[in-house]
């Protein structure tokens, strides 16, 4: 009656899913397609519609149109029971009324598989809990209860396991943990794993690939590095890690590179680094590829400079500074630097000039709206 | 000052406990004085009662203390059809009202729990029939069911029942009136577990390759069990000490009379005072026992 017991991850593909509810639109025309044995995540943030995705694919909520396609089979009106998918949901939502082992065995027992109890006592040992089988849930901590959430769904081994925010509601320590024994068990289970999250170092630090969603789309997808090195658009720079954003008109453009007249000073980006190249242009730097100088540097064209500005604020993250530089007619721009020696690099209130290379510089497709940092 | 007086070394976290505990004992006592009043008072009456032999004199209504267990045996060979008849008849209309009840708590409770609206008319509609009389209620229905009211004459106009055939006075008239009055009683306290369940657990029994009647009999159904509980107690324990439904002057006949009627006789009319509170301790001792295997039985969710 349901799926197979598949022995590894299986691809899935969604073509133009959209979700419309009253009044809104959730997912907007969504293509997506993960390859099996991928850890995958959607980040975005609240509200963008990634959970919404995620339930789509789990088929606790009914697309309004597109398809859904796991290992090449349209599940798109199948009921959830009959999907090879399995959820680790937010909240966990472990039985209460069950044993730890009955909550794992649960899903084999539904699917008539045999040695049910012993395959939940191997899962359980596989997260290290198989001590407390006996237990109820609610006896167990939070870190625990998750552990047993994802033993429940991987001991099913299917086709595509769905992790809705499933570290959410732990503390720092243990979700690094956490994110380092899911990962683990990832490659050595080697199924589809598909991550929503809202914490960009969690995706970033997991996911072989990364989609950045907002408002029912996806902005951006690529490798964590590429994501990172090169937003495409002011969404995914903002929140994906920070950047400084300058926009201004074009004042040349090249095979090798473009340059932005940015309250009169020249902006430049490598040619390959850049989305557009005519009109308002919006050029940017991550904060830890920017540092400052007490001097003017000297003139060169492999880099940008701008100042003389003023160190506003200082704030102590531990591994690294960061340093806002007010520049008078230029604007505001963050600085990180590591803490490698003294700390502070430099006193609050102090003059200084802000350089980076041009090859750090990347070029964006929109222009920044201001409404990006609103993001968590 | 006073905190200079506690100090450092004050046993706080000692006095404390002890403090809250008297001021809890206190506020038990009204309780305690309640239930000492209106609750050992008479059972202890009851049960000196129940064991008085008729008095010396002869007259009729006068009894004297003595030790006559023979009344218990006297009571339950006397009445023990109406004994049967009384737990059959909860237990029929407990199952009846539960099947008709879940259905109202579960759509009240989880479908219409995000239309505030529908559920407080759903609710208020529920809680309605509290706002007349018991009494009144069940007259009406013996108004409806009596043997010239529109109802039978319509049925027996379409041959759905026979020319001479009744309803008042039948098993089925007064299983009925019961049901009627008793589910409110079973609907609120499910639905009120109804409301609390987590949806997402549901969700997760789907996910986990449960149908939809599997996720209703492994999930919802269990994690609702306290409100099932709950209100089968509240309709089973009334139910079998109930007199109104069953009376003649109402809904039933000499031969649907429940345990209430018999004590009701007994009590008010025949005057056998020993008869109607053995039947009245026997009806307690009963419920007790029935109460607490069924409590311990579901609590170990062996009733699934």
């Amino acid at each position: 009656m349901s799926a197979d017991f598949v022995a590894r991850g299986q691809d899935l593909e969604l073509e133009s899913i959209r979700k419309e509810f009253p009044g809104f639109v959730a997912v907007d025309d969504l293509d997506l397609k993960i390859p099996a044995g991928e850890f995958f995540a959607l980040l975005g943030p609240s509200g963008c519609g990634k959970t919404t995705t995620l339930r789509m694919i789990a088929g606790l909520e009914t697309p309004s149109a597109g398809h859904i396609l796991i290992g090449g089979n349209d599940v798109t009106d199948q009921k959830p029971h009959h999907r090879p998918v399995n959820t680790v949901f937010q909240n966990y939502a472990l039985f209460p009324h069950m044993s730890v082992e009955e909550n794992v065995a649960f899903g084999l027992k539904q699917r008539k598989v045999d040695n049910p109890q012993q395959r939940a006592q191997a899962a359980l040992e596989m997260v290290e809990l198989q001590h407390l089988a006996a237990r109820r849930p609610q006896q167990l901590s939070g870190g625990q209860q998750q552990r047993v959430a994802l033993a429940r769904a991987l001991v099913n081994r299917p086709a595509l396991l769905l992790l809705d925010e499933p570290l959410g509601a732990l503390d720092l320590k243990l979700r690094r943990q956490m994110q380092i024994e899911l990962k683990a068990i990832q490659m050595e289970v080697g199924l589809t794993f598909l991550h929503v999250t809202h914490d960009q170092e969690e995706a970033m630090d997991m996911a072989d690939t990364v989609a950045v969603m907002n408002h029912g789309h996806i902005e951006q997808m690529g490798a964590p590095e590429a994501l990172y090195d090169r937003p495409k658009t002011a969404f995914v720079a903002k929140f994906l890690g920070q950047s400084n954003l300058f926009v201004g008109e074009v004042a040349e453009a090249d095979d090798a590179k473009l340059a932005i007249n940015f309250k009169g000073n020249r902006l430049a980006a490598p040619a390959a680094r850049v989305e557009k190249t005519k009109g308002k242009v919006a050029i940017g730097v991550r904060p830890e590829k920017t540092s400052f100088h007490p001097e003017k540097p000297a003139s060169d064209p492999a880099v940008n400079t701008l100042g003389p500005g003023t160190i506003t604020d200082i704030r102590f993250t531990g591994v690294s500074n960061q340093y806002q530089i007010e520049i008078p007619d230029v604007g505001e721009i963050t600085v990180f630097a590591q803490n490698v020696g003294k700390s502070p690099v430099v006193e609050l209130g102090a003059e200084v000039w802000v350089s980076w290379k041009v090859e750090h510089s990347f070029g964006l497709a929109d222009l920044p709206t201001g409404e990006e940092e609103v993001a968590e | 000052m006073a905190f200079v007086a506690l100090g450092p070394q004050a046993p706080v976290a000692s006095q404390k406990p002890t403090k809250t505990g008297r001021v809890a004992l206190y506020l038990l006592l009204p309780g305690l004085f309640y239930l000492g009043l209106f609750f050992l008072t008479p059972l202890f009456s009851l049960i000196l009662t129940s064991l008085k032999a008729p008095s010396a004199t002869g007259v009729i209504g006068r009894y004297d203390v003595a030790l006559e267990i023979g009344n218990y045996g006297y009571a339950l060979g006397q009445y023990a059809p109406q004994i049967f008849r009384s737990f059959s008849f909860a237990l029929i209309a407990t199952v009846i009202a539960l099947a008709v009840s879940y259905p109202i708590a579960y759509f009240i409770g989880v479908t219409a729990r995000n239309r505030p609206l529908l559920k407080g008319m759903l609710l208020t509609l529920v809680i309605a029939p509290f706002f007349i009389s018991m009494l009144l209620r069940t007259f009406a229905w013996k108004q409806i069911f009596s043997n010239d009211s529109w109802l039978l004459n319509t049925l027996k106009d379409v041959g759905l029942m026979g020319a001479d055939s009744y309803i008042i006075g039948t098993d089925f008239a007064v299983i009925f009136g019961l049901v009627y009055n008793f589910i409110p009683f079973m609907t609120l306290p499910i639905y009120a577990s109804l409301d609390r369940l987590d949806l997402r657990l549901v969700e997760a029994g789907q996910d986990l390759y449960a149908n939809s009647v599997t996720t209703f009999r492994k999930i919802t159904f269990p994690l609702s069990l306290p409100g099932v509980i709950s209100g089968t107690l509240l309709t089973f324990i009334p139910i079998s000490g109930d007199y109104v439904v069953a009376s003649r002057d109402f809904l039933g006949s000499t031969d649907t009379a429940m345990i209430g009627n018999v004590v009701e006789a007994n009590f008010l009319r025949i005057q056998d005072y020993p008869t109607a509170s053995a039947l009245s301790v026997l009806l307690m001792a009963a419920i007790v026992i029935l109460v607490s295997a069924y409590v311990r039985k579901s609590g170990t969710e062996d009733l699934l």
